[in-house]
Formats: structure tokens, C-alpha cells, sequence
């Protein structure tokens, strides 16, 4: 991998890293966490919708499923939470390639694989609403014992580091599928399956191990989420408003792009922070200012930001060129 | 040797019978044509022999084994490339990238692809546009663009579909010698063609396939003269018409 693409890498992740040596406000620490949470399972999301063009509605399933699964080790087996963070990510990983498995090896492509993930990710939360295992309704607490063993931090700068250092790994994961074979044959099968299939590629291989890592990576987030905030329930774990943040970040950042889930979680949450300072206690405020920034997006910059930036600099080059 | 045998192969969708009974032989090394009236199921029989469509009867043999049952993108692993008669890019991936992802077919790592790519632009004359986005390319480029990237997985056979359509004389001009040198590298080609004077010029052997049927096959000339392929052509009663013509014109 070339220097020149893990330079905006490395500038992100200092720029991030640093915030918490000079700010030491819980609320921006808080936001920063949730903000990273939020771009680690949009990074998930990307993988499979931004360079393989599967649209997923429903990545609530692998948030879903790394929360409950890493809550549950935990509280009801005694498994440490390190161990328990990673069999989340493979939890999630597997349930990305049991829902793959069934729906493209059944053809199911656009919209309908759309519907179907959807549909996977609300049965998931009725389940995990009446379940025992999963504590129904009232949801699981994580006994809090914090101690670094347990994956419990009294400084919440160590999460900010720990949950920039997920999205930094994916960062590097992402930049690495662009250069490699698989996904230049994953993104041929966004392009077009029928003329992929012709150049030897085996469209649903590429397609299940990109669900699975997307599956995984958003499962992280999941896992993360539970130790951050030591408690979880099936509208928060499966809930549509994970599956929503993991796709809209992409889109608004520039999905296909490495860097856009992060500039795209950053933006949105950045500005729904933004909205509601200045519009005070309206409920729901920062979700109109969602709305709005994903309508501006889809009509100026369908690229995302990244796609408009890279446009402007084009624009520019020409211009200074001339 | 045979390198592509198609034996007693029918499609049918529904009630069409798309392919009716067609068989036909591809001698390695050899460039060989199948030409036949709109609509006669030359597209049809390319989707059988790379695989996107499962004949309904009969079966399909390469280098001698049955591959009858064998998914798509085994086969282009075994050596079967085809282009699409509608052109199919990735639009949103340049020139370059869109080779590349043939390459990729035998070549693992991204530089190897890419210097690939590159040798293959500059076989068919798209070195020019390696960094443009194929969606940029004209009709011709984008034919050469199909023809690369076919190219670019190392095929055995090529299976060529309508390559020259939509391109104007000059352009025919050009690409013609390129698609002999892809023979003289070693690729075996079957070509669906509407245009005649390449045929003649390229092809060894003719199949002419004509609703459904092979109803004629071999040298070039000698398929021209054929009765049943006029008829296929012009219409019932045209091959008597014109032989009568063209008695009545010797005897002024």
C-alpha cells in the first residue's frame, strides 16, 4: 500500500487522537465516542452498499447482533469482555453471511435485497423483545466493574482512543480492499454483475465475504456501543435508527470512498449537535437537519462530500492549469 | 482438435424454441464465423456456450470435457471469454480499472493487473484512453473495450458478439487486423457477425444459424451461394429468383 494513501489516513486519526489531550468536556468526549461508534458501523455499511453496491436498510441485524451477543457473554456466561468484544465481531460477521447466503444465492438484488435486510433486522428486534436471553423489553445492564480487563475505563478519552483505533483499522482495511483483487472484483459486481460473471469473477463469493466483513466491522460497533454505555435493548440494538445512521453516513460522506463514513458520521452528527444548541429543547430537531443535509447531498453532491471535493479540486487543477 | 464442440443443443423459453437442435465445432486455432438473420439465436447460443443460460437439451464440450453444467465464471477461468453484443462497461471505473478487472482472472496482485492491462490497451489501440473513464469512450471504444477486457483474462476461446456493429468502414478497417493478431497469438475466436465483407475477410468456417437451426456451414464463399442461406436471408423463392437473373442476364 502507497504512502499516499494512508497519509489522510494517519492526518484523521492524529487530528481525532488529540482532541482529548486539550478538551476534557464529557459532552464532547461523549459526542466524539457516539460519533466514532457511528462511523465504525457505517464503515460496515460501506463495505458492502459504498463498493459493492448492495444497499442494505437493515445493518441494524450486525449492530444488533455484536451488542447483544458481547452483552450476553458477559453477563450470563462469565466470558472476559475483550473475548466477548471479538465473538461479537465474529457473531456479526456469521449473521452477515447466513443472511447473504439466503438472499444472493436466491438472486435477490437492489431494492428486494433492500427489503430483505430490512425485514431480517425487525424480526431480530421482536425476537430480541421477547426473548429471555436477551432480557425482553427491559434489556441487559453490564454490572459495571470498571477495570481495564473488564473493558470498563473511568476516563472516557481511553474510549475516544479505543473507538478511533477500530475506525482507524477499518480505515486501513478499507484502503487495502481498493488495492486488492477482491475489490476491484467487488466493485466490477457494483458496476455490473452480468459483465463480471463473464470475467471469471465469482459474483456470490465477493459478495458473501464482503457482507461478512461488513457484518463484522458493524458488529464492532455494536460491541463498542454496549461497553460505552454498559447497557442495551431491542430498540437499541435493532432498532431502524442504527441501520438509518449506517447508510446515511456513507451516502452523505461519499460511499465507495475510504474516508466517507468518517467525514459523513462527522458532518451529520456534528451539525445535529450544532442544530440543537441553537434551536434549544425542539424534539427531534436534529433529525429535520438530517433530512435536510441528506436531500442537499442527494441533489448537489451525489458523490458525497468526498466525490464533491474531489470534483472541486479537478475544477481547480483545470483552472490553475489554463 | 475441437476445441469447442456444441452438440444437439436446444433452448427453449417457454413456448420459444430459441435453439433448435444446433451443433457446431470450433477447430483450435482457427477463427470461426456464425452468422444468421435477426433474431435466429446467435446471442442465444453465446449465453449457452459461456454459460449465463442452461441449454434445456444437449450439451456443450471444451477441450473435450462436458462443461454443459459448469457456472460462468468457471468456464472463464477454464478459457472462455465472451463480449457482449450491448456493450456492458463499468461505467464508473476508468479504462484502465475496467481491464484490470480481467486480469485480475490470473494476475492476483494490483500491479500485475494493471501492467496487464496496459499490454492488452495497447494490443486492441485503447493505450490512449487508459486514464479516461469508459463511460467517456465512443461506440468504437467501447467495442475495443470489451475486447480487451475478454482479452485481458488470457482466454482460449473468445467468443466475439457483433464487435463491428455500429462502427463505420474506417473503424471496421482498423479492428480487423487486430482481431487476426489475437488469433495469431494463439486465441481461438467464434464471432457472431453481420458484416460480410469482415467474415469473408476473417473466418475459416461458417456456421449459419437461421430460426433456431444450423442450416448451413462452411467455407465462407461456399455459404454465401448456399440456396437455404439466401432464402434465410432474402425470403422464400429469392435463391431461384436469382439464379434465374443471373441466367436471364447471360443469355443478353
Amino acid at each position: 500500500m502507497t504512502g499516499r494513501a494512508l497519509l489522510p489516513i494517519l492526518l484523521a486519526a492524529i487530528l481525532i487522537g488529540a482532541i482529548p489531550l486539550f478538551v476534557t468536556a464529557n459532552t464532547v468526549l461523549n459526542f466524539l465516542v457516539f460519533t466514532l461508534i457511528i462511523a465504525l458501523a457505517a464503515q460496515g455499511w460501506n463495505i458492502l452498499g459504498g463498493y459493492g453496491g448492495q444497499f442494505s436498510f437493515g445493518h441494524a441485524a450486525f449492530f444488533g447482533t455484536g451488542a447483544y451477543a458481547a452483552a450476553i457473554l458477559q453477563t450470563r456466561f462469565g466470558i472476559n469482555a475483550w473475548a466477548a468484544f471479538c465473538l461479537g465481531i465474529a457473531a456479526g460477521a456469521a449473521i452477515g453471511w447466513i443472511i447473504g447466503y439466503l438472499s444472493f444465492r436466491s438472486g435477490l438484488r437492489g431494492s428486494y435485497f433492500a427489503l430483505v435486510t430490512l425485514a431480517f433486522a425487525e424480526v431480530f428486534r421482536i425476537l430480541a423483545n421477547a426473548s429471555a436471553v436477551t432480557g425482553g423489553a427491559a434489556g441487559l445492564l453490564v454490572k459495571l466493574d470498571v477495570r481495564p480487563e473488564n473493558f470498563q475505563f473511568s476516563s472516557r478519552a481511553v474510549f475516544v482512543w479505543i473507538a478511533l483505533a477500530l475506525v482507524v483499522a477499518v480505515l486501513v482495511l478499507t484502503a487495502w480492499i481498493e488495492r486488492s483483487r477482491f475489490g476491484a472484483q467487488l466493485v466490477a459486481v457494483r458496476e455490473n454483475e452480468g459483465a463480471a460473471r463473464a470475467l471469471g469473477v465469482d459474483a456470490l463469493r465477493v459478495k458473501l465475504l464482503a457482507i461478512a466483513l461488513s457484518g463484522g466491522v458493524t458488529a464492532a460497533a455494536g460491541a463498542l456501543y454496549v461497553q460505552y454505555f454498559l447497557y442495551i435493548d431491542a430498540t437499541i440494538a435493532y432498532g431502524t435508527w442504527i441501520s438509518v445512521e449506517a447508510l446515511l453516513a456513507p451516502i452523505i460522506g461519499g460511499a465507495g470512498t475510504v474516508l466517507g463514513p468518517l467525514v459523513g458520521a462527522v458532518t451529520l452528527h456534528g451539525l445535529g449537535e450544532i442544530t440543537k444548541t441553537l434551536a434549544g429543547r425542539v424534539p427531534g430537531i436534529d433529525l429535520v437537519a438530517f433530512g435536510a443535509l441528506l436531500i442537499v447531498a442527494v441533489a448537489f453532491a451525489p458523490d458525497g462530500i468526498i466525490g464533491l471535493a474531489r470534483r472541486l479540486r479537478a475544477r481547480i487543477g483545470r483552472g490553475g492549469g489554463a | 482438435m475441437s476445441l469447442l464442440s456444441v452438440s444437439h443443443v436446444t433452448k427453449r423459453f417457454g413456448g420459444l424454441v430459441a435453439i433448435n437442435d444446433a451443433s457446431l465445432v470450433v477447430e483450435a486455432g482457427s477463427i470461426t464465423g456464425l452468422i444468421g438473420p435477426n433474431g435466429a439465436g446467435k446471442t442465444t447460443l453465446f449465453a449457452v456456450v459461456s454459460g449465463f443460460e442452461a441449454p434445456t437439451e444437449g450439451t456443450i464440450r471444451f477441450e473435450e470435457r462436458d462443461i454443459t453444467a459448469v457456472p460462468t465464471h468457471v468456464r472463464a477461468r477454464d478459457g472462455i471469454a465472451r463480449t457482449f453484443q450491448i456493450v456492458q462497461p463499468f461505467a464508473g471505473l476508468s479504462v484502465a480499472d475496467n481491464i484490470a478487472v480481467g486480469a485480475h482472472l490470473r494476475h492476483a496482485g494490483r500491479a500485475d493487473a494493471l501492467a496487464v492491462a496496459h499490454d492488452v490497451a495497447r494490443r486492441v489501440g485503447l493505450d490512449r484512453d487508459l486514464h479516461k473513464p469508459a463511460a467517456s469512450l465512443t461506440v468504437a471504444g467501447r467495442k475495443r473495450l470489451e475486447l480487451a477486457r475478454a482479452l485481458a483474462t488470457g482466454p482460449k476461446l473468445l467468443l466475439l458478439d457483433e464487435v463491428l456493429a455500429g462502427l463505420n468502414p474506417s473503424e471496421i478497417r482498423d479492428i480487423v487486423p487486430v482481431i487476426r493478431a489475437i488469433r495469431d497469438d494463439g486465441v481461438t475466436i467464434l464471432m457472431i457477425e453481420h458484416v460480410m465483407q469482415a467474415v469473408m475477410n476473417l473466418c475459416e468456417r461458417v456456421y449459419v444459424l437461421a430460426q433456431g437451426r444450423i442450416i448451413a456451414e462452411g467455407e465462407p464463399r461456399q455459404v454465401c451461394e448456399d440456396q437455404a442461406v439466401i432464402e434465410a436471408y432474402l425470403g422464400k423463392g429469392a435463391a431461384a429468383r436469382l439464379s434465374s437473373r443471373a441466367a436471364g442476364g447471360a443469355h443478353v
